[in-house]
C-alpha cells in the first residue's frame, strides 16, 4: 500500500477534524457571546470580577441605548407614575425617559451609507469587470494595475486631503460623501474580484446570445449576470463589510447628520457614565444586518468556493 | 435559405493575419465543409459569416445582401458551437426557445414551435430537465434544436463533432447530415477532419495558414488537388510525393523519373528544376514488367486492401493493393503508376501544374 494513496478519511480522522473547527468555532465565538450576555446585563454586573456568567437578565442596556433620559425630583417621580415598562427600569435611578436617543437614526445612516456603496461598488465593478474581460481596452494592464494600486496603502493615509476636499465639495457630514468615498475605496476590490469571477465564464454563452438575436447589453445582463450571481455575492459581501464597520472616515467626515453607527455607539460611554450594557447592546444590534446578508448570501458563497470544480 | 458570397474577406488581429483575402461562394442549401489544421483561420472565417468577427476588409453577401458589417442579430444566422455553449441557467426548454423569445413570439407559438422541434431531434422526454445533467449527444440534440428553431438562413457549425466520443461521434454525423437533407438549409461546417468532410461535405473549401488552399467538391479536392499541402492533407494514407529534377514542357505527356519515362496527363504548362510527382497509394501497382524497381519495406493488412510500404529510388512511397496479392518484406517489385491520375507539383511552391487532369478544376478558383 503506497503511503500516497487517496483514500477516504477514517472516521477516526473525521472525528478529530471535526473537534477542531468546532474548538476553533467556540474560541471565535467568545467574544461575540461575551457582547451579547453583556447586553443584557446590569451595569454592575457587566464590570463585576470574575464576570458573571449566570445573572439576572435585564433590558437595561437596550432602553438606554434607545432612549434619552434625565434625572428627576422625588416630588416629580411621585407626581407621574411610570408609563411603560422601560420607564420603569429607569426608575430605579430616579430617572425619566424624555425622549428616543440618536442610535436609531444613526443605524439608518449606516444601513444607507452601507447598502448604498456596496450597490455602487457592485453596479460599478460589474459593468467595469466585464469590460476588462471581454474587450479591447487600451493600457487594460496599466489600467487594472492602476486600479488595484489605490489600495496599496491604507485609505486613512489619505485622510486630510480628502478631509480637505469634502470640505471643499460640499460632502462633508452627507449620506452622498460617504457612500462616494466607500465606493472608491471599494471599487478595486469589487473589480479585481469581480473580473476574476467573469473571465470564468465561457465567451460561447455571450456569442450564443448574440447570435440568438439579444443584443450586446441584453446578452450581459440575462447571460453572463445569472452566471456571475456567485461571484457577485461574495463580492458584495466583502464590500459591505468594510463599509459597514469602517470607523476612522466616520469619525472625521461625519457628525451631526450623516453620522455612522461605528462613531456613535463609543460616544454612548460618555452620556450617562460609563454604560457597557448600552455599548454592548449597540454593538450586537449593528452586528445584525452583515450577519443576515451573509446567511442570505451562504448559497451562493459555498459556491464561490467551490466554483471552477465542476466541469463546464 | 441562402446562398452565402464571401468576397476578398480579410481578419487581421493586430499584426497577425488570421485569413488573408479569401473568396468563395455557398450554394443555396449547400452543406459546406471548411477543412484545414488548428490555427488556419477556419473558425476566424466561420465567424466572420457569422457576426462574431467583423473582417478588417472585404465583403459577405447572405442572399445578395451586404451583411459584413453587422451585429449577429441582424444576420438571421445560427450557429452550433464546440462545447454547445447551452445556457446553464436554464432547462432545455428555455434553451430552445430563447431565441424566438427574442424575436417576441407570443408564448402558445413559442410553446408550439418547441414541441415541434423537439419531436425532429427526438428529445421531447428531456424539455424540462436541466442542461448541466444531459449526456453529450443529448447536449448536442438541444444545440442544433436551439439553432433550427427560429428557421434561420444558414446555420454555422463549430465543429459541433469534437466534444463527442469517437463512437457516437460516427452515428450523430449521420443524424447531422439527415436534419440537413430534410431542412435544406445552408450549412457551413468547420472541422479539421478530412474523413468527416469528405464523408458529409457537399463541398469543401481547404484552408491552411490563413490561405483557401483549394475549394471545390471532395472528388475534386481528393482528385485534383491544387496544391501540395491539398494532397497531404487529404486522403489516409496521403498522396505519394516522388521529388526529382528535372525540366516539363507544355503539352508533353512523359516525365523522367529516375531514368524511367513515366506518363503523366498531358500538361498545359512548364516548369524546369525542382518537381514533385504526386500520386495516390490506390494508383500505385506491383507490376513485374516495369523497369522501375522499389523494395517492399511493409506490408498492413486492412481485409480488403492491404497497403504496402516501399522503398524507391525516389523516395518511400505506399500503395494500396488487393488483400490477396502475397508480397513479403524485403523483396523487390516493379512499380506502374495510374498515369491519368498523376498530378505534378513544383516543389518551391506547392503548386499543381496545369494538366489534362486538373485544368478545369484549377481555372475555377
Amino acid at each position: 500500500m503506497s503511503s500516497f494513496s487517496v483514500t477516504e478519511p477514517s472516521n477516526r480522522s473525521k472525528w478529530i477534524a471535526g473537534f477542531l473547527v468546532i474548538g476553533y468555532a467556540m474560541i471565535t465565538m467568545i467574544p461575540l457571546v461575551w457582547i451579547l450576555l453583556t447586553g443584557f446585563k446590569s451595569p454592575a454586573d457587566a464590570i463585576s470580577y470574575p464576570p458573571k456568567v449566570v445573572f439576572d437578565p435585564t433590558l437595561e442596556g437596550y432602553v438606554n441605548l434607545f432612549t434619552t433620559r434625565t434625572r428627576q425630583t422625588q416630588e416629580f417621580l411621585e407626581a407621574n407614575p411610570p408609563q411603560n415598562w422601560a420607564d420603569e427600569i429607569v426608575r430605579q435611578y430616579d430617572m425619566v425617559i424624555v425622549g428616543p436617543s440618536k442610535f436609531g437614526e444613526r443605524f439608518m445612516n449606516s444601513v444607507i451609507i452601507g447598502f448604498g456603496s456596496t450597490f455602487l461598488s457592485i453596479f460599478l465593478g460589474t459593468l467595469a469587470a466585464y469590460a476588462f474581460s471581454r474587450f479591447k481596452v487600451p493600457l487594460k494592464d496599466d489600467l487594472l494595475f492602476f486600479i488595484l494600486s489605490t489600495r496599496m496603502m491604507p485609505p486613512v493615509a489619505v485622510a486630510i486631503p480628502i478631509f480637505l476636499m469634502f470640505r471643499n465639495l460640499g460632502l462633508s457630514d452627507t449620506h452622498l460623501g460617504m457612500i462616494l468615498l466607500y465606493t472608491g475605496v471599494n471599487i478595486s476590490l469589487a473589480v479585481w474580484l469581480l473580473k476574476g469571477f467573469i473571465d470564468e465564464i465561457p465567451r460561447e454563452y455571450e456569442e450564443a446570445a448574440l447570435i440568438d438575436g439579444y443584443t450586446r447589453f441584453q446578452a450581459f445582463y440575462k447571460v453572463v449576470l445569472p452566471q456571475a450571481a456567485t461571484g457577485i455575492a461574495s463580492t458584495a459581501i466583502f464590500c459591505l463589510i468594510f463599509a459597514w464597520n469602517e470607523y476612522a472616515f466616520a469619525v472625521l467626515l461625519t457628525s451631526a447628520n450623516a453620522q455612522t453607527a461605528p462613531p456613535f455607539i463609543p460616544t454612548i460611554i460618555g452620556i450617562g457614565g460609563l454604560d457597557w450594557p448600552a455599548v454592548a447592546a449597540g454593538a450586537t444590534i449593528f452586528l445584525i444586518p452583515v450577519m443576515i446578508f451573509t446567511i442570505l448570501m451562504r448559497k451562493h458563497l459555498l459556491r464561490g468556493i467551490t466554483f471552477g470544480a465542476v466541469r463546464k | 435559405m441562402a446562398q452565402i458570397v464571401v468576397k476578398n474577406v480579410k481578419k487581421m488581429f493586430g499584426d497577425f493575419t488570421a485569413v488573408r483575402e479569401s473568396s468563395f461562394t455557398i450554394e443555396d442549401g449547400e452543406f459546406f465543409m471548411l477543412l484545414g489544421p488548428s490555427g488556419c483561420g477556419k473558425t476566424t472565417t466561420l465567424r466572420m459569416i457569422a457576426g462574431l468577427e467583423l473582417p478588417t476588409s472585404g465583403e459577405i453577401y447572405l442572399d445578395g445582401e451586404e451583411i459584413s458589417q453587422r451585429p449577429p442579430s441582424e444576420r438571421d444566422i445560427a450557429f452550433v458551437f464546440q462545447m454547445f455553449a447551452l445556457y446553464p441557467h436554464m432547462n432545455v426548454r428555455k434553451n430552445i426557445s430563447y431565441p424566438l423569445i427574442s424575436q417576441g413570439m407570443p408564448r402558445a407559438a413559442v410553446k408550439a414551435k418547441v414541441e415541434e422541434v423537439a419531436g425532429i431531434l427526438g428529445i421531447n422526454d428531456i424539455l424540462d430537465s436541466p442542461v448541466g445533467g444531459l449526456s453529450g449527444g443529448d447536449r448536442q440534440r438541444v444545440a442544433l434544436g436551439r439553432a433550427i428553431v427560429r428557421e434561420p438562413k444558414a446555420f454555422m457549425m463549430d465543429e459541433p463533432l469534437g466534444a463527442l466520443d469517437a463512437e457516437f461521434r460516427e452515428h450523430m454525423a449521420e443524424e447531422l447530415r439527415a436534419l440537413h437533407d430534410r431542412m435544406g438549409a445552408t450549412t457551413v461546417y468547420v472541422t479539421h477532419d478530412q474523413l468527416e468532410a469528405m464523408q458529409m461535405g457537399d463541398k469543401i473549401v481547404v484552408m491552411n495558414n490563413a490561405v483557401i488552399e483549394q475549394f471545390g467538391t471532395p472528388q475534386e479536392i481528393y482528385d485534383k488537388p491544387a496544391t501540395m499541402f491539398v494532397a497531404d492533407f487529404i486522403g489516409s494514407p496521403s498522396m505519394n510525393f516522388l521529388p526529382f529534377e528535372g525540366k516539363v514542357e507544355p503539352g508533353s505527356e512523359m516525365v523522367r523519373l529516375n531514368g524511367h519515362d513515366e506518363a503523366v496527363p498531358r500538361l498545359m504548362e512548364g516548369a524546369e528544376g525542382d518537381l514533385v510527382f504526386g500520386v495516390r497509394p490506390e494508383h500505385v501497382f506491383l507490376s513485374d514488367g516495369s523497369e522501375y524497381r522499389a523494395r517492399v519495406l511493409a506490408a498492413e493488412y486492412l481485409g480488403t486492401t492491404q497497403i504496402v510500404t516501399l522503398q524507391s529510388p525516389n523516395g518511400e512511397l505506399k500503395a494500396r493493393i488487393d488483400a490477396r496479392e502475397v508480397v513479403s518484406p524485403g523483396e523487390t517489385v516493379g512499380l506502374e503508376f495510374r498515369s491519368p491520375a498523376v498530378t505534378l507539383f513544383e516543389r518551391s511552391t506547392g503548386r499543381a501544374l496545369r494538366s489534362a487532369l486538373n485544368d478545369e478544376v484549377l481555372s475555377n478558383g
